[in-house]
C-alpha cells in the first residue's frame, strides 16, 4: 500500500505502524459523572466497518507524524489523509 | 523415442550445448530450454504422476506445465519441482525425473495405478481415520514417500538473493504482440516504461508462429521491437523476469532470475526480488491452451497443439514423427498447417465440429464431428481410438480445448473474471486493480491483430493519462487468422480414465465423485481433489474441471464460478523472498558506544531489544558464569562497578507544556519535581495496567530527560507521540528519542563518588551535600566533555548514572576503569545488573507483564487522585481492586540449599496444584551472594500481610515443589541507607 503522507508525499506503508480507528482521539471527558462507562467504551468499542474507515497510523520510519486516513476497507482505497493532530484541534 | 531435430526455426544455426539427464549425456542446442532439448532427443517419457506413478512426457511449452517437472542440479544446488519448460539450457546442465523408485522406465511404485479404484478423491481422509496414533507414525510418513514431488538438497542453499525497488510511469507486463505493440508506442512517445518477460526469449507468440507483421515474419519483428526499445533510455527491459503479484496501489511483486540461465551464479545473487512501484500498467500476459478430457488422455506424446507448434516454430523440434491433432477451434488446425509445412507426417486431424475443414492439411486424414475416446501406449502414445472404432496411428497426439486468458494478476485484489460465451472462456471483469489496462489476449482478445491493435491503443490511453502526445504512428499489421471455437470439454462414454489435472492426478470421476459427496462448490471442489493445486495451480486443467462440474450440476460454468487467483503467479523461491535477510543479517543488532571496549574485555553478550549488552565479564579462571556474576555483584556492594545502561530509552522533552504532558502521560506528578532533580515515574496504559517505567530528570523549567526501559523504548516513544499530536495537540510540548546520542553507564557502590570526583571537572560539587540523592546536573568531566550526572540507583547501592554524548563512550569507559584502579573497579552485566535488584526489590520487565497494576507492584499510591492521567479513570475499576490483590513480595526456600524457580505457583501447604488454589506466581528468582542463598520475587494475594508466612512454590512443569517463605521484597538494605548515604 502507499499512503500519501500530506507533508512528505507518497510513502510506503512498509514505513508506518498501524494503530485502530480513529475514534481514538475522542477521549472522554475525565471528570464527567459517566467516566468509568465513557473510557470503557472508548477504549474497547469498535465498529468492525466494511466500507470507509478512519483510522490512525504512525510514521515511525519517517517523520513521526501520526495521520488519520480514510481508508475503504474492501478495497484499500485511501480517499484521505490528515494530519491527526490538525484532526484533533479541530474536534476541541 | 519420436521427437527429432528439423533444421528450421528460431536455432537452425545455433551451437551445440551437452547436458545431462538422469545420468545420461544428452546434446541440446543453445537457445533450448530443457523440454525441447529432451524432446529433439526424442526423450518422450519425462517424469511419473503425483499419485499413480503414471508414466508422463512434456505437456506444454510454458510456465502452465503440470508434468515434466525435474530436479535441476546436484548436491547443495539442487532444485527440485523444476519446470523442464521454462529452464533454459547451459553446458553442463544437469537434470533428474522425480517420483518414481527404480528406474524412470520401470517404477516399482506403478503398483499405485492398479490400485486405482480404492485412490481416489478423498481417499486419504476416509481410509486412514483409525487408530488415530497411527497417522503421524505410520500413515502419514508412508503416503508422503509414495506420492509426492521432488526431494529438497537438505543443505543450506549456498546462493545468494538480492531484493531491488523500481519506480515507473508505465509497466507494461509481457512482452508478446500487444506488450511490444504497447511498449513501441509509449516508449516512442517518451514515456518511462518497465516492461517484464518470463521468457529469456521476450515475444511471446510472435517467437511460436509462422505469421508475418509488418511484412517481416512474426519473430523477426520481435526481435526488431525489442532491439529499438533497447535503445531508448527511458525504457527498462527485464527478461527472465515474472510478474507474479498485483498489490495494492500500483505495487507489483516480480521475481528476476538472473543466474538460473548459467552453469554457475559466480558470487553474483541468482534471482531478484522487485518491488515495482507504478503509475499505470498494461496487463499482456496472454492465454494458456487447455486439453480436453477423453480416456487416457494422459499418455506421453499427448500434447497441447499450441505447444506443439512452439517446439516445431520456435526451436525447431518435432514432438513426433506422426502427429495427430484433435481439437474444438481453428487454431489447432494451424499446428497441423505448420507440421505438414516442416515437412513432418499429420496422420489425422480429428474436429469435434462438423463441417468444413477451416484448412487444407495435405495427405492428413480429416475426421469432422469426431472425437478420441481412447489411447495405446505404454511409455508413450503410439495410437488412438476414434468413436467411430477407427484405429490412427501417432506417436504425438497435438489436443486444443481453447484457451484461456491469463487473468490472474486482475484478480489479485478482488477482481472475479467474468465468462464469455464466444470464446468459452473466462475474461477479466469489472473489478481490476486501480491502474491497469488488460490487453491482447489477456483480455479474450485472442487473434494477433486484435492483439497488436489493443496494445496500442492502450499505450495511447497510458500516453494521454500521463499528459504525453503520442507521435504519429499505427499499429502494426499482422497476418489474419481465425479462432472460432466450439465449447467442447470432455468426450463422454470413455471406457479409461479421462484426466483434468495430470500434476494432482485428478480425473472426471473424481469430480463426480467429490459432487455426488456434497463438495459442490468449486472451493470444496479443489480441495476434496486437490484439482488446481500444486506448482502449475491448475493453469490448463481449471476451467476444465469446472465445465466437467458445471455439468454434472446442470448449471452453467458462469454460475458455477471458479476459484479466486491469489499471489504468485508462479512458485517464488523463499529465499528469493528472504533475500539477504539470512542468518544474522534476518535482524540487525544494535552496539553501544562501548561494545568494542566490552567485547576486548571478556564480556558476554545477550540480545535485549535488539541491542547486544553485556550479561557479565568473564575474568581468567571463571568457568562457570556464575562465579562471574557473584563476583561483580560482590565487588559492586563492597567497592564499586560499572555497568553500560546506554540502551535504556532516552526522551528528551522541552517546551512550555512539558511538566504539563508528563503529568498527563505519568501517574504521578512531575509539575512539581523540582529543576536539577529526578523522579521515579510509573506509566499507565490507558486501561489502567502499567505500561513502563523509569526516571524523569528535569534539567530546566521547559525541559525534562526521560529514561524508558530498553525494551519499551519505541513503544512508549510512540505512545508519548500519540498523546502529543492526537490527545493534546494544543500543548508545547515537543520530543525527541535521544537514546543513541547519549552513552550512560551507572557508577555504582560504596565507592562511586570517590572514583567520579576524579572524573568531574571542578568546580562541580559532587558531595552528598552539593549532589544529594535524586540530583541531576548538566556538567563537564574528563577536562571538558560535556556530561549528563544523575543521582540514581538500581542496585541499591549509592549511584550514580553518568552520560556522554555517544562518540565518548568508548573513552569514558576507559577513563572511569583507570580512575576506579584504586578501588579494584570492575564492569558488571546484566545478570549482575538482575541479582542486585532483585535483591533491592526493584520491579522490572518480569514484573511489569502487562498483566499487573500499581497497587500491585506496591506502588498504588503513586496513582495521584489529584489530576488525571493517561490509566487513570480505568485503573479504578473494581476488578482492578479486588479485596484480595496480589502483591509484590519477596521469598526465600526454607531450605536454605534450596533453589527456586520463576513461573512456580503458589498454593497454600497441602493444598493441591490446580487452578482453584493457585494464589499467585513467582516473577523473578537469583541466586543471591549478599544473602548466601537463593532469593525471588512473585505475586501473591495480599502478600504484604503475610510476611512470615509458609506456602508451596509449585512448579508443575518441571516437577518441582518448594516450600518458600514469604519476605519483605526488600533483601538488602531496606531502609535505603546506602543510596542516601
Amino acid at each position: 500500500m502507499i499512503i500519501h503522507h500530506p507533508l512528505l508525499g507518497p510513502r510506503d506503508a512498509a514505513e508506518f505502524v498501524y494503530l485502530g480507528d480513529a475514534s481514538l482521539l475522542n477521549r472522554p471527558d475525565p471528570a464527567a459523572p459517566s467516566a468509568a462507562e465513557d473510557f470503557y467504551t472508548y477504549l474497547h468499542l469498535r465498529d468492525n466497518t466494511a466500507g470507509e474507515h478512519r483510522e490512525l497510523w504512525y510514521h515511525e520510519q519517517g517523520d513521526r507524524s501520526w495521520l488519520v486516513l480514510t481508508r475503504n476497507t474492501l478495497t484499500h482505497e485511501i480517499t484521505r489523509v490528515e494530519l491527526a493532530r490538525d484532526v484533533a484541534g479541530q474536534a476541541s | 523415442m519420436s521427437g527429432y531435430r528439423v533444421n528450421q526455426g528460431l536455432l537452425a544455426d545455433s551451437p551445440a550445448v551437452p547436458f545431462v539427464f538422469n545420468n545420461r549425456p544428452f546434446s541440446g542446442v543453445q537457445g533450448d530450454t530443457l523440454a525441447s532439448a529432451l524432446l529433439a532427443n526424442g526423450q518422450t517419457l519425462v517424469g511419473r504422476s503425483f499419485k499413480y506413478h503414471r508414466p508422463r512426457g512434456i505437456f506444454s511449452a510454458g510456465p502452465e506445465e503440470p508434468n515434466a517437472l525435474v530436479e535441476l542440479r546436484t548436491g547443495a544446488f539442487k532444485e527440485p519441482n523444476t519446470r523442464a519448460t521454462v529452464v533454459e539450457l547451459f553446458n553442463g546442465l544437469t537434470a533428474k525425473s522425480q517420483n518414481h523408485r527404480g528406474p524412470l522406465s520401470f517404477d516399482v511404485m506403478a503398483i499405485n495405478d492398479r490400485l486405482s479404484p480404492i485412490l481416489s478423491a478423498g481417499f486419504y481422509y476416509k481410509t486412514f481415520m483409525w487408530p488415530k496414533a497411527f497417522w503421524e507414525k505410520l500413515y502419514e510418513p508412508v503416503i508422503r514417500a509414495a506420492a509426492g514431488l521432488g526431494s529438497l538438497s537438505g543443505e543450506e542453499d549456498p546462493d545468494s538473493y538480492d531484493k531491488g525497488f523500481l519506480h515507473t510511469d508505465l509497466l507494461i507486463i509481457g512482452a508478446g504482440a500487444a506488450g511490444l505493440s504497447a511498449a513501441l508506442t509509449a516508449g516512442r512517445a517518451g514515456q518511462r516504461i518497465i516492461i517484464a518477460d518470463e521468457d529469456f526469449l521476450p515475444g511471446g507468440r510472435l517467437n511460436l508462429e509462422s505469421f508475418l507483421v509488418d511484412d517481416m515474419p512474426a519473430a523477426q519483428w520481435a526481435a526488431h521491437s525489442i532491439a529499438e526499445l533497447r535503445t531508448m533510455p527511458h525504457v527498462r527491459f527485464l527478461p527472465r523476469t515474472t510478474v507474479y503479484g498485483a498489490y495494492d496501489h500500483g505495487v507489483y511483486g516480480a521475481l528476476e532470475r538472473c543466474t538460473d540461465h548459467l552453469a554457475s551464479s559466480d558470487g553474483k545473487p541468482r534471482q531478484i526480488l522487485w518491488r515495482i512501484y507504478t503509475q499505470q500498467t498494461l496487463l499482456c500476459a496472454g492465454a494458456t491452451e487447455r486439453s480436453i478430457a477423453f480416456g487416457d488422455n494422459d499418455r506421453p506424446g499427448i500434447m497441447l497443439a499450441g505447444a506443439v507448434r512452439a517446439y516445431l516454430n520456435r526451436y525447431g523440434v518435432a514432438p513426433g514423427k506422426q502427429v495427430a491433432v484433435f481439437t474444438n477451434n481453428d487454431d489447432g488446425w494451424r499446428t497441423a498447417a505448420d507440421l505438414i509445412n516442416a515437412g513432418v507426417t499429420v496422420t489425422a486431424v480429428i474436429d469435434t465440429r462438423s463441417g468444413e475443414a477451416p484448412l487444407p492439411i495435405a495427405n492428413a486424414r480429416i475426421c469432422m464431428g469426431s472425437e478420441v475416446i481412447a489411447t495405446q501406449g505404454r511409455l508413450g502414445i503410439h495410437s488412438v481410438t476414434l468413436r467411430n472404432g477407427q484405429t490412427i496411428h501417432c506417436d504425438c497426439l497435438a489436443v486444443s480445448g481453447g484457451w484461456s486468458p491469463n487473468v490472474h494478476l486482475t484478480c489479485h485484489q478482488r477482481g472475479r473474471p467474468v465468462w464469455r460465451d464466444d470464446i468459452a472462456a473466462f475474461v477479466p471483469g469489472q473489478t481490476i486493480p486501480t491502474g491497469m489496462r488488460v490487453v491482447g489476449a489477456a483480455n479474450g482478445s485472442l487473434s494477433l491483430t486484435q492483439a497488436l491493435h489493443e496494445g496500442h491503443d492502450a499505450a495511447l490511453q497510458a500516453l494521454q493519462a500521463s499528459g504525453l502526445t503520442a507521435s504519429a504512428n499505427t499499429a502494426p499489421k499482422a497476418t489474419a487468422e481465425s479462432t472460432d471455437l466450439s465449447a467442447f470439454w470432455h468426450v463422454a462414454g470413455c471406457r479409461g480414465r479421462s484426466w483434468v489435472d495430470q500434476q494432482n492426478d485428478v480425473t472426471t470421476k473424481d469430480i463426480a465423485l467429490s459432487y455426488q459427496e456434497g463438495f459442490r462448490s468449486v472451493e470444496h471442489l479443489k480441495r476434496y481433489t486437490t484439482l488446481g493445486m500444486a506448482t502449475d495451480q491448475g493453469k490448463t486443467s481449471n476451467v476444465l474441471g469446472l465445465a466437467v462440474l458445471a455439468k454434472l450440476s446442470g448449471k452453467s460454468i458462469e454460475q458455477t464460478g471458479t476459484t479466486i487467483f491469489r499471489p504468485p503467479y508462479t512458485p517464488v523461491p523463499i529465499a528469493a523472498f528472504a533475500g539477504r535477510a539470512r542468518g544474522k543479517h534476518f535482524r540487525p543488532v544494535r552496539h553501544t558506544p562501548s561494545y568494542q571496549w566490552a567485547n576486548q574485555n571478556g564480556a558476554d553478550f545477550v540480545e535485549v531489544g535488539m541491542w547486544m549488552r553485556a550479561q557479565w565479564y568473564t575474568q581468567q579462571g571463571e568457568s562457570h558464569w556464575r562465579q562471574s556474576v557473584d563476583r561483580e555483584v560482590r565487588q559492586t556492594r563492597e567497592s564499586v562497578g560499572i555497568c553500560d545502561v546506554t540502551t535504556l530509552g532516552k526522551i528528551d522533552i522541552q517546551g512550555a507544556d512539558a511538566s504539563e504532558f508528563l503529568d498527563k502521560v505519568y501517574a504521578n506528578t512531575f509539575s512539581t519535581l523540582a529543576v536539577g532533580k529526578v523522579r521515579y515515574g510509573l506509566m499507565l496504559r490507558e486501561d489502567g495496567f502499567v505500561m513502563d517505567d523509569g526516571t524523569t530528570a528535569r534539567f530546566s523549567d521547559t525541559h525534562f530527560v526521560m529514561t524508558t526501559t530498553t525494551a519499551n523504548a519505541v513503544s512508549v516513544f510512540r505512545h508519548l507521540e500519540f498523546c502529543r499530536q492526537c490527545l493534546w495537540p494544543e500543548l508545547d510540548v515537543h520530543l525527541i528519542s535521544a537514546t543513541e546520542q547519549w552513552a550512560q553507564y551507572a557508577v555504582a557502590g560504596p565507592n562511586a563518588r570517590r572514583l567520579l570526583e576524579t572524573v568531574v571537572d571542578a568546580p562541580f560539587d559532587i558531595s552528598n551535600e552539593g549532589f544529594a540523592f535524586m540530583a541531576c546536573a548538566e556538567l563537564s568531566v574528563c577536562n571538558g566533555t560535556p556530561a549528563r550526572l544523575f543521582r540514581i540507583s538500581f542496585s541499591g547501592e549509592l549511584a550514580y548514572e553518568i552520560a556522554v554524548p555517544a562518540r565518548y563512550g568508548h573513552a569514558l569507559m576507559d577513563a572511569l576503569m583507570q580512575a576506579g584502579q584504586p578501588y579494584n573497579v570492575m564492569p558488571y552485566g546484566t545478570e549482575a545488573l538482575g541479582v542486585m535488584r532483585i535483591e533491592k526489590g526493584h520491579a522490572a520487565g518480569n514484573e511489569l507483564n502487562g498483566q499487573t497494576t500499581a497497587a500491585n507492584l506496591g506502588l498504588g499510591r503513586m496513582v495521584s487522585a489529584k489530576k488525571d492521567c493517561i490509566g487513570n479513570v480505568l485503573s479504578k475499576r473494581p476488578a482492578m481492586n479486588p479485596d484480595n490483590p496480589i502483591e509484590l513480595v519477596g521469598f526465600v526456600p526454607l531450605d536454605a540449599n534450596a533453589s527456586l524457580n520463576a513461573g512456580a505457583h503458589f498454593i497454600r501447604p497441602n493444598g493441591e496444584p490446580n487452578l482453584a488454589s493457585d494464589e499467585g506466581w513467582m516473577t523473578s528468582v537469583a541466586w543471591s551472594p549478599s544473602l548466601n542463598g537463593s532469593i525471588g520475587l512473585g505475586f501473591i494475594q495480599n502478600g504484604s500481610q503475610r510476611l512470615g508466612e509458609t506456602v508451596i512454590a509449585a512448579d508443575l512443569l518441571r516437577s518441582k515443589h518448594t516450600e518458600v517463605k514469604i519476605v519483605s521484597p526488600h533483601f538488602v538494605d531496606p531502609d535505603g541507607e546506602r543510596l542516601r548515604g
